[in-house]
């Protein structure tokens, strides 16, 4: 773990420009590395990610995007020769300090995956899984109550109120994805991470997930990694290019879209690789 | 991630597609071929199936009845008990000559005189109708209720072994009677008893009941249906847990390096050692070592958990193995710790194929038998053991015993022994195939 307690210079800038539009950071990453054994494929990543805002992480297959995203909540982990350097911090904290609970700290940071992965359990038990085990809910109405309100926060419930006892893998692949941001939700994460959650999806099924992105803002911060340029374009207000294993530049979406500074991105939006 | 060349793509000119030598006839006849070397190999498989279950049942399937003769015995106080000391001596009842009552029950159906002089041989034939277990049988009726001294019961009595394979056609009796075992009155006999419908061929119960004998009609496979089951029920309380933890420890947290991939190779070797080797390790380890006692079904039973740990531990793996991780994902990214995520999504979708691992286990350890003959299991054991520490036989073992038997009831038994191993075997299987349905059709 790197000791460096001062953040880095990139980092400064951005937080006097976030403080300056009025924006929290939530989570910050510093000089972020990630080795799979020998191999290195993430190198010294610096980047804020703003409460309540959506952060898109973009660029080609194999950048690590989603190596960075699943360092947000120690997903990583469970790689057996996975190690990580460099600093992260959740609302300031250290999420790869000693005395930080990896189980509770997923149970802040929640993740939703590419493909929807719904337990092969009732729609019901999908969603009380995670506040059973988090001791949530004091009692049966309590959790009637978690799931009700998940369901309707996914914008999933009129869907499926009537066959909650029914298993979650007979829905259909959105409702699917929709019902595993339900379950991400239930458990009352700070930030959502989502790792490419439409790309198993079709286009109506994509744009009820990316509204419903949008909707979820407003009481969550989220970290989206995605393939597409234009769902990048659409739920986001910040983007992240990555190449490499390398941050390439990190700024608002519409400038980033508009007016890059880097010419790999630039290259990159427009189809020129990738 | 170039940019394509595209003003070179279309830039060929329409020229003849060119010619193909494939040699699509060719291609064809091989996979026509192939296809029937396929039919052959199965072909040949369910021919030797076939003919391994047609000689089995052919050959076992008499075993299943035994001739018994209907007889009025009539517990007569003069042979029972001659000089009336039955009250101050219990052993006079233990000890009485029973066999007798039978024979005098005989010749007075078949009309002969058993005080008559000058017949001790056909007596002595008339004796040798009757099974000799008919001593304890009558002795146990006596002892059970003495008031029925003095009376005249209608009594079951089983035919010697002989005249069962007889009264069963197995010997030929065209052969010179000094060189057969049942003689021409005999047979006469036979055939009156028969046609008055007092010798009748009833349903084989001893077979499933009796202890080891020597007599073939009064041997059954109970005792090695207890080992059996004593050593199944240990196995399953060892090695079902045993395996399934050693498996998921390996499986779900082990890291993966260099010492849990030796002990994954051992694991693998193991399933593949010699089962009489386990026998041998048993030997030393449990009975010379540990000191348990030889021919215990416990010590049987130690020893195929030890044989069968290997197969369940491979098929645990491999369930676990197939389950998504994109379910260990989900569990852990909604903030399941390791082992909640292993106890409540991984193994409840790992358990069919655990199951099906373990009666398949099973399955091979009812069938062993090599590692049992040499922990003594191989012992004449004519008495029910109370317990896995007293001694007894198993399936595969009494089957083996009867083999090397020569009479002709037991050869029908040995095969009655395989038909009756085979059908626990299938029924093990179908339990493993159905409870592997049940537990998918769930979603």
């Amino acid at each position: 773990m790197n000791v460096m307690s001062e953040t880095t210079l990139e980092n400064a800038v951005n937080e006097k420009v976030a403080a300056a539009a009025n924006e929290r950071i939530k989570m910050r990453g510093e000089k972020v590395g990630v080795f799979y054994g020998d191999k290195q494929a993430l190198f010294d990543v610096d980047l804020l990610v703003r409460q309540n805002q959506v952060t898109a992480l973009i660029g080609p297959s194999g950048c690590g995007k989603s190596t960075f995203l699943r360092c947000l909540n120690r997903m990583n982990d469970t790689i057996d020769n996975a190690r990580v350097v460099g600093k992260i911090t959740l609302d300031g904290e250290d999420i790869y300090d000693r005395d930080i609970d990896v189980v509770e700290l997923r149970s802040r940071v929640g993740m939703v995956f590419q493909k929807p992965n719904p337990f092969p359990k009732s729609i019901y038990d999908n969603i009380a899984y995670g506040p059973r085990i988090h001791g949530l809910a004091r009692s049966k109405a309590d959790m009637d109550a978690v799931v009700e309100s998940s369901l309707k926060r996914a914008g999933l419930f009129n869907e499926v109120k009537d066959r909650l006892n029914e298993p979650g893998t007979g829905l259909s692949g959105g409702q699917q994805q929709r019902l595993c941001i339900a379950r991400a939700i239930a458990v009352s994460p700070e930030v959502i991470l989502m790792d490419e959650p439409c790309s198993a999806l079709d286009p109506i099924a994509t744009a009820r997930v990316e509204e419903l992105i949008d909707e979820l803002r407003e009481n969550y911060t989220i970290v989206i990694v995605t393939h597409s340029m234009q769902q990048a374009a659409r739920v986001s207000q910040r983007t992240a290019m990555f190449h490499l294993g390398n941050l390439v530049e990190e700024g608002p979406t519409e400038k980033m879209f508009t007016n890059p500074d880097d010419k790999r991105t630039q290259d990159y939006i427009t189809g020129r690789f990738g | 991630m170039t940019d394509i060349p595209f003003d070179q793509a279309g830039a060929v000119d329409a020229v003849a597609p060119p010619r193909r030598d494939i040699g699509i006839q060719r291609r064809y006849r091989a996979e026509r071929r192939f296809r029937l070397y396929g039919l052959i190999a199965i072909g040949i498989g369910i021919f030797f199936l076939a003919a391994l279950l047609f000689t089995v049942v052919r050959g076992g399937y008499t075993a299943f009845w035994q001739t018994s003769i209907n007889l009025a015995v009539s517990f007569d106080p003069d042979v029972i008990d001659a000089d009336g000391k039955r009250d101050s001596d219990p052993n006079v009842l233990a000890t009485a000559n029973y066999p007798l009552l039978a024979r005098n029950a005989l010749a007075t159906k078949l009309g002969i005189d058993v005080d008559a002089e000058g017949n001790r041989a056909e007596l002595r034939l008339l004796s040798g109708m009757i099974s000799q277990g008919v001593r304890t049988q009558l002795r146990d009726m006596v002892l059970a209720d003495p008031s029925i001294i003095g009376t005249t019961q209608n009594v079951w009595v089983l035919a010697a072994a002989d005249v069962d394979s007889a009264h069963k056609g197995q010997i030929d009796l065209s052969v010179p009677e000094s060189r057969r075992k049942v003689k021409d009155k005999q047979v006469g006999w036979m055939k009156t008893l028969t046609a008055d419908g007092t010798m009748i061929e009833r349903f084989n119960r001893g077979l499933f009941t009796f202890g080891a004998s020597s007599r073939p009609e009064t041997a059954g496979m109970g005792v090695a249906l207890i080992g059996s089951l004593y050593m199944m029920l240990i196995v399953l309380v060892l090695a079902l847990p045993i395996g399934v933890a050693a498996s998921i420890y390996l499986e779900e947290f082990a890291p993966k390096n260099r010492w849990t991939d030796l002990i994954e190779v051992n694991i693998n070797n193991l399933a593949a050692v010699p089962s009489i080797v386990f026998g041998l390790l048993g030997l030393a380890v449990f009975v010379n070592f540990a000191g348990l006692p030889r021919s215990a079904s416990l010590v049987g039973g130690l020893v195929l958990t030890l044989m069968t740990l290997p197969t369940i531990i491979i098929a645990t793996r491999a369930a676990l193995k197939a389950v998504p991780p994109s379910i260990r994902s989900g569990a852990l990214g909604i903030g399941a710790s390791r082992m909640q995520t292993v106890f409540h999504h991984v193994l409840p979708l790992a358990a069919p194929g655990i199951l099906t691992g373990t009666i398949i286990g099973l399955a091979q350890a009812l069938g062993e038998t090599a590692p049992l003959l040499l922990i003594g299991m191989v012992a004449f054991v004519a008495d029910y053991p109370a317990t896995p520490l007293d001694p007894a036989t198993a399936l595969p073992v009494q089957i083996y015993m009867w083999a090397n038997e020569a009479e002709r009831a037991f050869v029908e038994r040995t095969s009655g022994a395989i038909i009756i191993l085979l059908l626990f075997l299938a029924a093990m299987n179908l339990a493993a195939i159905l409870l592997r349905r049940r537990f998918e059709r769930r979603w």
